[in-house]
C-alpha cells in the first residue's frame, strides 16, 4: 500500500506509526509545509518562554523517521486529483497514492475585524506563528489578547514571561464560559490576578487600530474604549484547514465530512483530526474535535481502517487537561458549564483557592457519576473513566475517592474534607471514605 | 544551540528581560564574597585572612539566599523555568564556561596541588586551609587540611543552594521534603558526625557512603584500620558498611527504588540536586548518550568488583601472587574514577554537561542500585492514561538524560535503571501525567489502555 498523509501533526503521525505497526511493508509518506519533523504544537509556549529549545519539542529524534521507513516531504500540497489518485506539491513533485489521509489540521478563525492584518496582529497555531510572535513582541511593552479559551491564557502567560503587560478580552462573563462552570472560572481568574494580568470580561474586540507604519497601536472594544498596545493576539478559535480539498469532489461543510470510519465522500480518501467533521457525532459529542487527544485517537483509528480492518471511531469517555498559569486542570466525562436538569453537581473548593473538585452525577435512579472537573488536583484517568463507563453510583465513588488520587507523594490529601463536604451537601448519599491514595487496592 | 537550525525549527534568539537592580546588587555581593575568599587565600596575615574568609562566606551566603528569594520567592509558587534555555549561565553560554573552568580548576588544585608537604604547607590552598584551623580544632580537635576545606565548602554549597531549591520548588511537598533530606544527611552524616568522631579520637567514618561508591570501606586495608583503631565502634563501622551494601541497599531499593539513596541521602546526589539544580536540563537525552551510559557505567561497576576481589585475594595470600597488579589496579581506579571522573568531570563540568554526569556515567553504586531498581523493585513512574501532550518538559528536566516523554506519550510506566527518582518530571509536567509510585510488582510494566499507537523501535 502506498499511503500518503497530508499533515505531520499528531493525527498524521499517529496514523503513520499505527500503520507501520499493522502493516510493516506499507510505503508511508508524510507531507507538511510547516516543519521537516513532527513537533508538539502544545509545547510552542514553552519555547517562547525559554523552558525548552525548538529541538526539544520534537517528540521523536530525527533518526526515528528513517529507521521506521517513514518518508518526510517538506512542501505544500497544492493540488488533489482524486481520479488519478495523486497529489501535486509546491515543489513541482507529484505523489501518487493508493490511500490518502487528510490530516491538515486547522487555521486560526478570525471574525473579520477591521485592522486584523496590521503588523503585530496574529494567532498562535503553529511554528510560523511562534516565529512571528518572537519577532513582533521584541521590545514591546503592552499586548492585548482576544479570547477567553486555552490559547488566550497561553498567550497571556507567554507575554507575562517576557515582562510584557497583557490585557485579555473575554466575551463571556467568566473565563472559558462555554466550558467551565463559574466556580472553576473564578479560580482561574485568581491565577490571572496573582500574575497581575488584567482580564476584561464581557468585552469584545471591535477594531484594531494601526499607526502610519501599518503596525498595531491600539484596539477598540465594543464598549468604545480604546486600549493602547503594541501587539494583539487573536485566540478566538480555529477552523478546519480545507485549502487542499476546496474545488475537489471531497465533500465539505465546516470541515471535511467523514463517516464513522473517517472516510470522506471520495473512495480511498480519508480525513482525521482537526480538519474532519463527523456526519453523525455520538451522543454528547461535537462534530469537529480540535484537540491533541482526539487527533491522536482519530489518527490511530483511521490507521486500522487504512490497513483493511474497518474500525469505527469511538471516542470513549471525554477527557482533557490544561494548565492556567500555575493551576492544573483535568476533566473527565461530561461536566457542562451550566446546570442540567438531569444532573446533580457536587463542588468542593479548598479555602486557598488552589484546589477544587467537581463531581457530576445523575439525579435519579442509580445516581451514576457522569463527570469530574479537577483543579490543582491530579486524578487517575483510568479510575475516573472506569467509574463513568460503569455508571458507578456517586456514593461508591465518594467512598473510594482515594483510588483516583494521582497527586505526588507527600501532597496533602483532601479526600476526607471532600467526603465530609459531600455528606453535608447530599445527606441522602452520605458515606465514609474507605479507600485512600495509592496503588494498593 | 547549533542544532536548532539543523532541526528546521530555527528561531531568532530573543532578548532577555532586564535584571532588576536588587538582583544585580545581590549578584555583586556574591562576587564580593568570592573576592574576599581570594584575599583570604593569599593574605599572609593569619588573622586578617581568617576575618576575610568569614566575611566572604557571610557575604556570599547571605546574598545567595537573598538572590534566591528575589528570583523565586516573589513570584507565585509553581514551575519557574522562564528563560532557562536563554540565559548564558544555564545554556552553555560564556558565563557557564567561566563557571566550569573555575570549578574544574578548583578540583585540579584540590586533588593534585594541595597535598601538604613536610612543613604542613597545602600548596595553593594553604591560606584557605589554615583559615579554617580554629573551626576544625573546635569540631575535630585537629588542624584543618585540604579535605576539611573541601567538606566545608561542599556542605555550604548544599545548604545554600538547598535554600534556593526550597524557594524554587516550594509548591511541591515532595521536592521540599527531599531537599531537606539531602541537606540533613550532608550536614549531619557527611560533615558533623565524621568531625565529631575525630574529636573523640575515633576513625573518620561516613555512615552515608557505602561500597562500591566508597570502595575503600570494604577493602582489607580500611577494614583492618577500622577494626584496630576503632575497637568496638570500628567493628560496628565495618558491620554497618557491609550491611548497608549487601542487605539494606537491596531491601530499600526493593521498596522505594534507588531514589532512597541517590536523591535523598547521597552527598554526590545532594550536591547535584541543590548546587547542580540550575544545570539539570543540560543532560544529553539522545539515544546515543544512553548507549554510552551503558557502555561506561557497568564496566566501572565490574572494575571495582574486580579490584575488591583482587585486593582480598592479595590480602589472604599476603601479596604472594597478585601484589603489584592488584595494587596498580587499585591506584588506577582511585585516580581515573575516584578523582578525575567523580570530581573534576563530575562536578567541574556541571555548567556544561549537567549535574549528574558522574551519577549517570560513572558511579558504581548507581549502577548497582540501577540493576536492583530495574529488576527487583516496586518503584515505577506511572503515566496517567492518555493525558500526555508530548510537550517534552519532563525530558527537559531529567538530570539523568532519560527521554521521559518517549514513555509518557506511549502511555508506558518509566522503569529505567538510571532514574534517581528526583521527581522533577512529575513536578514539571503541565498535565499531571507522571507520578512516582511504589506498588505491587504485578502489573508494574502495565501500560495505559488509552494509547496503543506505537511499539516501534524507539527505545531499542
Amino acid at each position: 500500500m502506498r499511503l500518503l498523509i497530508i499533515g505531520n501533526g499528531i493525527t498524521g503521525v499517529t496514523a503513520a506509526l499505527t500503520v507501520r505497526r499493522l502493516q510493516p511493508e506499507a510505503q508511508i509518506t508524510l507531507v507538511s509545509d510547516e516543519s521537516a519533523h513532527h513537533y508538539s504544537r502544545t509545547a510552542l509556549m514553552y519555547v517562547y518562554m525559554g523552558h525548552l529549545r525548538p529541538q526539544d519539542i520534537k517528540p521523536y529524534e530525527d533518526w526515528f523517521w528513517t529507521e521506521n521507513r517513514l518518508t518526510l516531504v517538506e512542501a505544500t500540497a497544492t493540488g488533489l486529483d482524486v481520479e488519478q489518485r495523486q497529489v501535486s506539491l509546491s515543489s513541482g513533485q507529484t505523489l501518487a497514492y493508493d490511500k490518502l489521509l487528510l490530516a491538515t489540521g486547522s487555521v486560526s478563525r478570525w471574525a473579520d475585524w477591521p485592522g486584523q492584518h496590521l503588523r503585530g496582529v496574529q494567532g498562535l497555531y503553529g511554528l510560523p506563528d511562534l516565529a512571528r510572535m518572537e519577532e513582533t513582541t521584541r521590545g514591546i511593552r503592552r499586548g492585548v489578547v482576544v479570547g477567553g479559551g486555552l490559547i488566550g491564557v497561553e498567550l497571556a502567560e507567554m507575554l507575562h514571561s517576557r515582562g510584557i503587560a497583557a490585557t485579555v478580552l473575554v466575551r463571556d462573563a467568566h473565563y472559558w464560559g462555554s466550558v467551565l462552570p463559574a466556580a472553576e472560572a473564578r479560580l482561574i481568574d485568581q491565577q490571572f490576578e496573582e500574575s497581575r494580568v488584567e482580564v476584561r470580561y464581557q468585552t469584545e474586540l471591535a477594531e484594531i487600530l494601526g499607526d502610519a507604519d501599518g503596525r498595531v497601536r491600539a484596539v477598540r472594544t465594543t464598549a468604545g474604549e480604546e486600549l493602547a498596545c503594541d501587539w494583539v493576539g487573536l485566540a478566538t478559535g480555529v477552523t478546519p484547514n480545507l485549502a487542499l480539498v476546496q474545488g475537489t469532489a471531497v465533500e465539505t461543510d465546516r470541515g471535511i465530512l467523514v463517516d464513522e470510519l473517517l472516510q470522506t465522500s471520495v473512495p480511498h480518501v480519508y480525513a482525521a483530526g482537526d480538519c474532519a467533521q463527523h456526519r453523525q457525532p455520538g451522543q454528547h459529542e461535537v462534530p469537529i474535535e480540535q484537540l491533541w487527544y482526539t487527533g491522536r485517537m482519530q489518527g490511530e483509528t483511521v490507521a486500522h481502517t487504512l490497513c483493511g480492518r474497518p474500525t469505527p471511531y469511538r471516542r470513549g469517555v471525554w477527557f482533557n487537561s490544561a494548565k492556567f498559569f500555575n493551576l492544573e486542570y483535568q476533566t473527565y466525562g461530561r461536566v457542562p458549564a451550566s446546570p442540567q436538569t438531569d444532573l446533580a453537581t457536587f463542588y468542593w473548593e479548598h479555602p486557598s483557592g488552589y484546589h477544587a473538585l467537581r463531581i457530576n452525577f445523575e439525579n435519579s435512579a442509580g445516581f451514576a457519576v457522569t463527570g469530574f472537573n479537577a483543579l490543582g488536583l491530579r486524578l487517575r484517568q483510568a479510575v475516573c473513566e472506569q467509574w463513568i463507563a460503569a455508571r458507578t453510583p456517586v456514593r461508591e465513588v465518594m467512598a473510594a475517592l482515594g483510588a483516583a488520587n494521582f497527586d505526588p507523594e507527600f501532597y496533602r490529601q483532601h479526600e476526607s474534607a471532600i467526603v465530609q463536604h459531600f455528606n453535608q451537601q447530599f445527606p441522602e448519599h452520605a458515606t465514609g471514605l474507605r479507600r485512600r491514595k495509592g496503588l494498593w487496592g | 544551540m547549533s542544532s536548532s537550525s539543523a532541526a528546521g525549527l530555527a528561531l531568532a534568539q530573543p532578548p532577555l528581560p532586564d535584571v532588576s537592580a536588587a538582583e544585580k546588587t545581590t549578584l555583586t555581593v556574591i562576587g564580593l564574597g568570592f573576592l574576599a575568599l581570594l584575599v583570604a587565600a593569599f593574605d599572609a596575615d593569619a588573622d586578617r585572612a581568617r576575618l576575610s574568609l568569614y566575611a566572604g562566606l557571610a557575604l556570599s551566603s547571605g546574598a545567595v539566599l537573598v538572590w534566591s528569594w528575589l528570583t523565586f520567592g516573589r513570584k507565585p509558587a509553581g514551575v519557574q523555568h522562564n528563560n532557562l534555555w536563554l540565559r548564558s549561565s544555564t545554556s552553555r553560554g560564556a558565563v557557564a564556561w567561566v563557571a566550569a573552568v573555575v570549578l574544574t580548576g578548583f578540583y585540579v588544585l584540590l586533588y593534585w596541588y594541595s597535598s601538604p608537604d613536610d612543613q604542613g604547607n597545602f600548596g595553593l590552598l594553604n591560606g584557605l586551609v589554615h583559615t579554617l584551623d580554629p573551626f576544625s580544632q573546635a569540631l575535630r580537635q585537629r588542624p584543618a587540611d585540604q579535605w576539611f576545606l573541601y567538606g566545608t565548602f561542599y556542605t555550604l554549597a548544599i545548604l545554600l543552594m538547598g535554600g534556593r531549591a526550597l524557594w524554587k520548588y516550594r509548591h511541591s511537598r515532595y521536592q521540599v521534603i527531599r531537599t531537606c533530606s539531602v541537606m540533613f544527611f550532608q550536614l549531619g552524616f557527611a560533615f558533623l558526625l565524621p568531625g565529631i568522631l575525630q574529636f573523640f579520637q575515633q576513625p573518620e567514618f561516613y555512615f552515608t557512603y557505602f561500597w562500591p561508591l566508597k570502595y575503600d570501606y570494604l577493602l582489607p586495608g580500611t577494614v583492618d584500620y577500622l577494626v584496630q583503631n576503632g575497637q568496638a565502634l570500628g567493628v560496628f563501622m565495618v558491620f554497618w558498611g557491609a550491611v548497608m551494601s549487601f542487605l539494606a541497599t537491596p531491601v530499600l531499593t526493593y521498596f522505594y527504588g534507588k531514589r532512597w539513596y541517590c536523591s535523598w541521602v547521597c552527598g554526590c546526589g545532594g550536591l547535584a540536586e541543590t548546587a547542580g539544580d540550575p544545570y539539570r536540563h543540560l543532560s544529553d537525552k539522545s539515544r546515543q548518550a544512553w548507549r554510552w551510559e551503558v557502555r561506561i557505567i557497568y564496566p566501572i561497576l565490574g572494575l571495582i568488583i574486580l579490584v575488591t576481589v583482587l585486593m582480598w585475594l592479595n590480602h589472604v595470600w599476603q601479596g604472594a601472587i597478585l601484589g603489584p597488579a592488584a595494587d596498580g589496579l587499585y591506584r588506577f581506579y582511585g585516580f581515573v574514577i575516584g578523582a578525575v571522573f567523580s570530581g573534576v568531570v563530575g562536578v567541574g563540568f556541571y555548567p556544561l554537561l549537567g549535574n549528574r554526569v558522574w551519577c549517570r556515567f560513572g558511579c558504581p553504586m548507581a549502577a548497582y542500585l540501577g540493576l536492583l531498581q530495574k529488576h527487583f523493585s516496586r518503584f515505577r513512574i506511572t503515566t496517567n492514561g492518555g493525558q500526555c501532550i508530548s510537550c517534552g518538559n519532563c525530558s527537559n528536566v531529567c538530570e539523568m538524560g532519560i527521554d521521559v516523554k518517549q514513555y509518557a506519550q506511549r502511555g508506558e510506566p518509566i522503569i529505567r535503571a538510571s532514574c534517581v527518582g528526583c521527581g522533577m518530571c512529575s513536578t514539571a509536567c503541565p498535565r499531571g501525567v507522571l507520578n512516582l509510585e511504589n506498588g505491587p510488582r504485578e502489573g508494574r510494566y502495565q501500560g495505559s489502555p488509552f494509547i496503543h499507537a506505537d511499539s516501534l523501535r524507539i527505545l531499542s
